[in-house]
């Protein structure tokens, strides 16, 4: 793992940035792609999630909505993460990110800019913040795979 | 003269407890206030030396609990200026807003009728309306309010018709904390036969009301926003409305007989409204709620509140970054944004500096096409608040910044 993403101050510079300028932020309404509102019962984060995929591949994912720093910056990391990856590859680094959130081992190499979020779990209130466009990829991901039984 | 710092002696929650290494500064008490060690002890006490079932038994603990009980309904008729008959004790404002929208609005109102209400309102007041809306055919219609977002006497006349047979708001909103001017609005309302339901959750803690004078039809209120315990709440009726109300839920308590046939005779209100056991513990912990605000005097509640809100109002307005959104409110509530932070950002990095705000729509979810930002920080002020406190918000919002916000994760 690069020694840089273990300086916290480029961490923070990470979420900041992912936070100012999201990437894949702008959603695509197109037929290709599932979508999913995702709506925090807890605070306002407040999103859309799209994804598309080709066979066993994740092909795009996007995101658009209101949400806070972690909320947004997350989302914007995961769809990073995402892109390019076969399903399973991704199941594979969704379940590292949630096993850091929920402050077990996980693997950094497989979860690179995302272990930015690794102290946000001590905060429990904002477990959801960092979760919300993950548990959005992740809905899609299981209707991708019931799509094709 | 009160001294502020005997009061706060009466509250365990403010006797020097510390969050995240600071000293706790609780500013959310429009969702909900400490509890004086009165009514602890009147809640302990209950469980204590008094358990029984209030209204079931022949024996004198029940008999006495039972008096306590009505005690407690007295306290609040007198706070309120009503007859005791009036009272009915519920789970809170929302128990006694359903109530009456189920009980008296889905029963009454027919197709084509209006019910006039405000973009302002809490979810407890507008929600039970939607759903007696799509119930009876009745239609929805809001109060415009002005620029500040005031409901106002002169845009209540604009919009008020025969059709419109009830009348709902909070006479303090939770969002943005101005008084609506209540009496003149049940006496127009009343011209025109309309019944007026008043959400007094944020009103009856910070302001003398009285429903008599104010010609008020139905107040709701809660128990624990007023330094009473969870889990009571007051719904008050003139007496002739509540009779021809229905009950929310039938059972124990609420019928004098019922038979085989299914023959059910009624107890008159307010206890053909309170089947099942009540919270009675927390009905003895409001009466001493009640006990201990009349001790602090409503004239000083509200001067305090003030004069809280407008030190605290004019020390934020000297920061360039913070978007006050009810400058000139009457009550204890500043609702206000940090320019660039998302508002539940500033609240968490505002949390590693002990102090406890609200973020989000504060549950009025459809004010945001007034105030036309998706979500704001509330600082709500009660009298057991200093300057102090004010200044250690002051000073956190100085160094509210996205980085800081980010920060407290590392």
């Amino acid at each position: 793992m690069s020694e840089l993403l273990k300086n916290p101050q480029i961490l923070r510079e990470i979420i900041m940035d992912h936070y100012q300028y999201p990437h894949n932020h702008e959603l695509t309404h197109s037929d290709e792609y599932l979508s999913v509102h995702m709506a925090s019962e807890s605070c306002i984060d407040d999103i859309h999630v799209e994804a598309k995929f080709d066979a066993n591949k994740v092909v795009d994912v996007r995101f658009d909505g209101v949400a806070c720093t972690i909320g947004t910056a997350s989302t914007s990391i995961m769809t990073e993460l995402m892109i390019g990856k076969t399903k399973e590859e991704a199941r594979t680094i969704i379940a590292e990110y949630y096993k850091m959130i929920d402050g077990q081992a996980y693997d950094e190499e497989l979860l690179e800019e995302a272990v930015a979020f690794q102290n946000v779990g001590k905060q429990a209130n904002r477990i959801k913040c960092a979760t919300i466009g993950w548990k959005g990829f992740e809905e899609l991901l299981n209707e991708s795979e019931k799509e094709h039984e | 003269m009160q001294d502020v710092n005997q009061i706060r002696k009466d509250f365990p929650m403010l006797n020097g407890k510390m969050m995240n290494g600071y000293p706790l500064v609780y500013l959310d008490n429009a969702a909900t206030t400490f509890k004086p060690q009165s009514v602890i002890d009147a809640v302990v006490k209950y469980y204590t030396d008094e358990t029984c079932n209030a209204h079931r038994g022949d024996y004198e603990l029940s008999a006495m609990v039972s008096d306590a009980y009505e005690a407690g309904r007295q306290a609040i008729a007198d706070l309120i200026h009503c007859e005791s008959k009036e009272v009915i004790f519920t789970s809170g404002a929302s128990g006694s807003l359903n109530l009456v929208a189920y009980g008296y609005g889905r029963k009454y109102l027919k197709e084509g009728d209006v019910i006039l209400s405000t973009e302002a309102e809490h979810a407890s007041n507008i929600l039970p309306w939607f759903k007696v809306a799509e119930e009876t055919g009745a239609v929805i219609e809001y109060i415009p309010l002005d620029e500040e977002g005031r409901l106002t006497v002169e845009n209540f006349k604009k919009v008020l018709t025969d059709k419109v047979k009830v009348v709902t708001f909070a006479s303090v909103t939770n969002v943005l904390g101005y008084i609506a001017p209540v009496k003149e609005i049940c006496k127009l309302a009343h011209e025109v036969g309309a019944v007026v339901v008043v959400d007094g959750a944020q009103a009856v803690p910070h302001v003398a009301v009285n429903v008599k004078d104010e010609d008020i039809d139905f107040l709701a209120f809660s128990g624990h926003k007023m330094c009473g315990p969870t889990g009571v709440g007051v719904l008050y009726g003139k007496y002739e409305l509540l009779e021809i109300t229905d009950p929310f839920m039938l059972g124990g308590g609420s019928n004098a007989r019922f038979d085989i046939c299914g023959n059910i005779l009624l107890k008159k209100p307010p206890f053909k409204f309170e089947a099942g056991t009540p919270a009675i513990e927390a009905v003895l912990g409001l009466h001493e709620a009640v006990k201990y605000l009349q001790k602090v005097g409503f004239d000083y509640i509200e001067k305090r509140e003030k004069e809280l809100r407008d030190y605290l109002v004019s020390k934020m307005q000297e920061l360039d970054h913070i978007i006050l959104y009810n400058a000139n409110a009457d009550t204890g509530i500043v609702t206000f944004n940090v320019k660039d932070v998302f508002a539940q950002d500033a609240a968490s990095y505002l949390n590693t500096k002990g102090i406890c705000v609200r973020s989000g729509t504060h549950c009025a979810k459809i004010l945001v096409n007034v105030l036309e930002t998706s979500e704001t920080l509330r600082a709500s002020l009660y009298f057991y608040n200093t300057f102090e406190e004010c200044d250690a918000l002051v000073e956190a919002l100085k160094t509210t910044t996205v980085e800081n916000c980010i920060g407290i994760f590392f």
